[in-house]
């Protein structure tokens, strides 16, 4: 798992290459935890290259909702490949997330 | 272990999405399994065993633990709560009950198996 960050002065975009699970999703979490993540506007998170998620991967994201929308800091999804997307979905994790399908609309939000 | 039980899938010609579920939830089952009854001690181990049989997939999963999984514990998560008290864990067993056609768990003394069933098209 490589998460590889672009920064604007609004926009932090993560864009997460390999495979989120038990092991990987440490660095996803500790990312997310920093501080000065907080003070963008928006996170964006890109999944084109993110091949497989699971639970744990879900988890630090789910962990993360509350404390960014407490900030202010709105986090989206995009990107996302279709098997990446069911295990959301088997979740109802798309209804509580705000997912959508490619970077223009994911910065128009 | 995702590429073994991806790798024996690969004849069976099924769908991205649903080779995607079956391996994620053997993962969970797994991942479980070193965390609680291996508890993270890298000289342990587990045996999987796989068939396919009739369209059904099939996957044994073995450990020698002192504990086991209860499955009658098993609470639906309320993803909303998990959200407002910032919960990491506790939706695996979730998503293993939602994709597997059937989930069981028997325990013989230190010896817990536990078994995944899903019908394959």
């Amino acid at each position: 798992m490589k998460i590889n960050q672009q920064t604007t002065e609004n926009t932090l975009t993560l864009s997460l290459d390999g495979e989120l699970d038990a092991s990987s999703s440490v660095l996803l979490d500790t990312e997310l935890t920093k501080p000065e993540v907080l003070d963008y506007k928006k996170v964006l998170i890109d999944c084109q290259r993110l091949n497989y998620i699971s639970s744990a991967g879900l988890g630090v994201f789910i962990s993360h909702l509350q404390r960014f929308q407490d900030a202010n800091v709105k986090l989206v999804f995009f990107n996302m490949q279709e098997k990446v997307h069911n295990v959301f979905e088997i979740l109802g994790l798309d209804a509580l997330m705000t997912i959508v399908p490619s970077e223009a609309e994911a910065t128009a939000i | 272990m995702r590429d073994f039980v991806s790798s024996y899938l690969a004849a069976y010609g099924l769908s991205d999405l649903q080779l995607n579920q079956i391996i994620l939830a053997v993962d969970e089952v797994v991942a479980n399994l070193i965390i609680h009854a291996n508890h993270e001690d890298e000289s342990q181990f587990l045996d999987l065993r796989l068939t396919v049989d009739d369209q059904v997939f099939e996957i044994e999963i073995e450990d020698d633990s002192k504990s086991s999984y209860q499955p009658s514990l098993y609470k639906e998560p309320d993803l909303q709560e998990h959200i407002r008290i910032g919960k990491k864990g506790g939706v695996g067993m979730t998503l293993v009950n939602r994709i597997m056609d059937r989930v069981e768990f028997t325990t013989t003394g230190t010896h817990n198996v536990c078994r995944l069933y899903k019908r394959i098209v």
